[in-house]
């Protein structure tokens, strides 16, 4: 192991965290400006120019806000578990390369931070991980919402991970691998995946909502029934750690789909790399646009439609996709 | 692109890991000291109740509907499935006919249980017959 690699790495990672925390701010801005576009209102418009210093602004009212330990909570792991969430969101990062390949005064940088032969598996590992901040942050919490909350997170969280896995066999079945390097890899000689494997491109979009908690599936902290959920009791930053690891989350997921099937950044040009977050961006869009467009559903509309509807409907695409290989 | 070619892939991670924690831990550091100096302070006692659950703070039992274990249950069936499904996922052209065969069992075992369980109610909500 050289030297250079060593310092590539850590400068590859401080890169991430500083620009992934950033944009999880930013997305908090967008999210308010595009639910406001969508009702015929302007969102945030005084701090700074059209409201862009609004983040600054909810950064220094975050750290300022009193620490609040309320009595009864599990201290420790009250405490730990914002870390989990927001620390596990960015461990996903490792294994996505976020743009081709480029060179900087001879040294030729990879934006992948650990080029592992099982990135996917590890993407979801990390992700499912993920879990234990919701969980154990509202089983400490000692409130009724908070373990309403728990136990919904861990509900909707295990049982959609059943549905990411099942989706994403059939083109691991085609591709042969599970590095994101060799998806892009392939997809450059046979076309995008989404053309072979349409089902199984809308059975981890739908995942994708649940996985990352955003609306349709947002009963996780579901403001009219259970408050804030697993945020009930927290205050100030370690609020704002589960945030950020929400936010880096709905980024990663969207740099995760166009990668497995649109063809991610192609063979590596400049217009590639440029295409490749304008895909990234209408994700990250679409996941803002079904906030306003959908209501949330009920927990059990969301059981029945994973376990007797996306779940069967994976395992047939995983079927038919054999049948039609062999 | 081609792949990085080094001596442990996972070294990568392993900083992000040390890297992350540190940094998310330090995060909350800093909130608590700077909340120390700068928040305005407040010593009524209440406030440290829970949250809408009256005002006297006692200890709640934390008890939940038995359908979150069925749910538990399930997942620990079909999760079980996947991990034995990938690696056959990758090598599936090299398995061929054979392998896809007994796959197609497996999978048959499984959907019995899941019949199993769709016919015993534990799909639906609160209809455990």
């Amino acid at each position: 192991m050289d030297v250079a690699y060593l310092i590539a790495t850590v400068v590859k990672i401080v890169i991430i965290l500083l620009v992934f925390s950033a944009l999880a701010g930013f997305g908090t801005y967008f999210e308010r400006k595009v639910l406001a576009f969508m009702q015929r209102r302007l969102g945030p418009m005084y701090v700074g120019p059209y409201g862009l210093l609004q983040i600054a602004a909810d950064g220094i009212k975050l750290f300022t806000k009193e620490d609040i330990i309320p009595a009864n909570v599990v201290k420790p792991i009250f405490k730990i578990a914002p870390v989990i969430t927001a620390a596990t969101a960015f461990m996903a990062a490792a294994a996505i390369p976020f743009m081709p390949s480029f060179t900087i005064g001879g040294y030729e940088v990879k934006p992948i931070v650990s080029d592992i032969n099982v990135g996917l598996l590890y993407i979801f590992g990390v992700m499912g991980v993920g879990l234990y901040g919701p969980l154990l942050g509202g089983m400490a919490s000692a409130n009724k919402w908070s373990i309403i909350s728990a136990a919904r997170s861990a509900a909707v969280f295990i049982s959609y991970e059943v549905v990411t896995g099942l989706s994403i066999l059939a083109p691991v079945m085609m591709v042969g691998s599970l590095s994101l390097i060799d998806f892009n890899n392939w997809q450059i000689e046979n076309g995008w995946i989404v053309m072979y494997q349409p089902l199984a491109f809308i059975l981890f979009w739908i995942a994708a909502f649940a996985e990352t908690g955003r609306t349709p599936f947002h009963l996780v902290a579901n403001d009219h029934e259970i408050i804030d959920g697993f945020g009930t009791e927290y205050s100030g930053m370690r609020w704002g750690l589960f945030f950020i690891g929400e936010y880096a989350n709905m980024f990663f997921i969207s740099f995760v789909i166009p990668l497995i099937f649109l063809g991610g950044f192609g063979e590596g040009t400049f217009v590639d790399g440029l295409l490749f977050f304008g895909k990234m961006a209408f994700f990250f869009f679409f996941f803002l646009w079904t906030r306003a467009a959908w209501p949330d559903v009920r927990p059990d509309q969301l059981m029945w439609l994973c376990w007797k509807v996306l779940m069967p409907l994976a395992v047939i695409n995983v079927v038919i996709t054999g049948i039609v290989m062999m | 692109m081609e792949h990085i070619i080094t001596a442990n892939p996972y070294f990568g991670v392993f900083v992000l890991f040390v890297l992350t924690f540190g940094a998310f831990t330090a995060t909350t550091i800093i909130a608590r000291l700077a909340s120390r100096a700068l928040a305005a302070k407040d010593t009524e006692k209440i406030k440290l109740s829970v949250y809408e659950c009256g005002p006297e703070v006692t200890k709640q039992p934390n008890r939940l509907s038995p359908q979150f274990y069925l749910f538990a249950l399930l997942f620990l069936l079909f999760d079980v499935e996947i991990v034995f499904m990938f690696p056959w996922a990758v090598d599936f052209k090299v398995l061929g006919w054979f392998g896809f065969t007994e796959m197609i069992l497996f999978i048959i075992l499984l959907a019995i249980g899941f019949v199993y369980a769709w016919k015993k109610g534990a799909l639906e909500w609160h209809n455990i017959k």
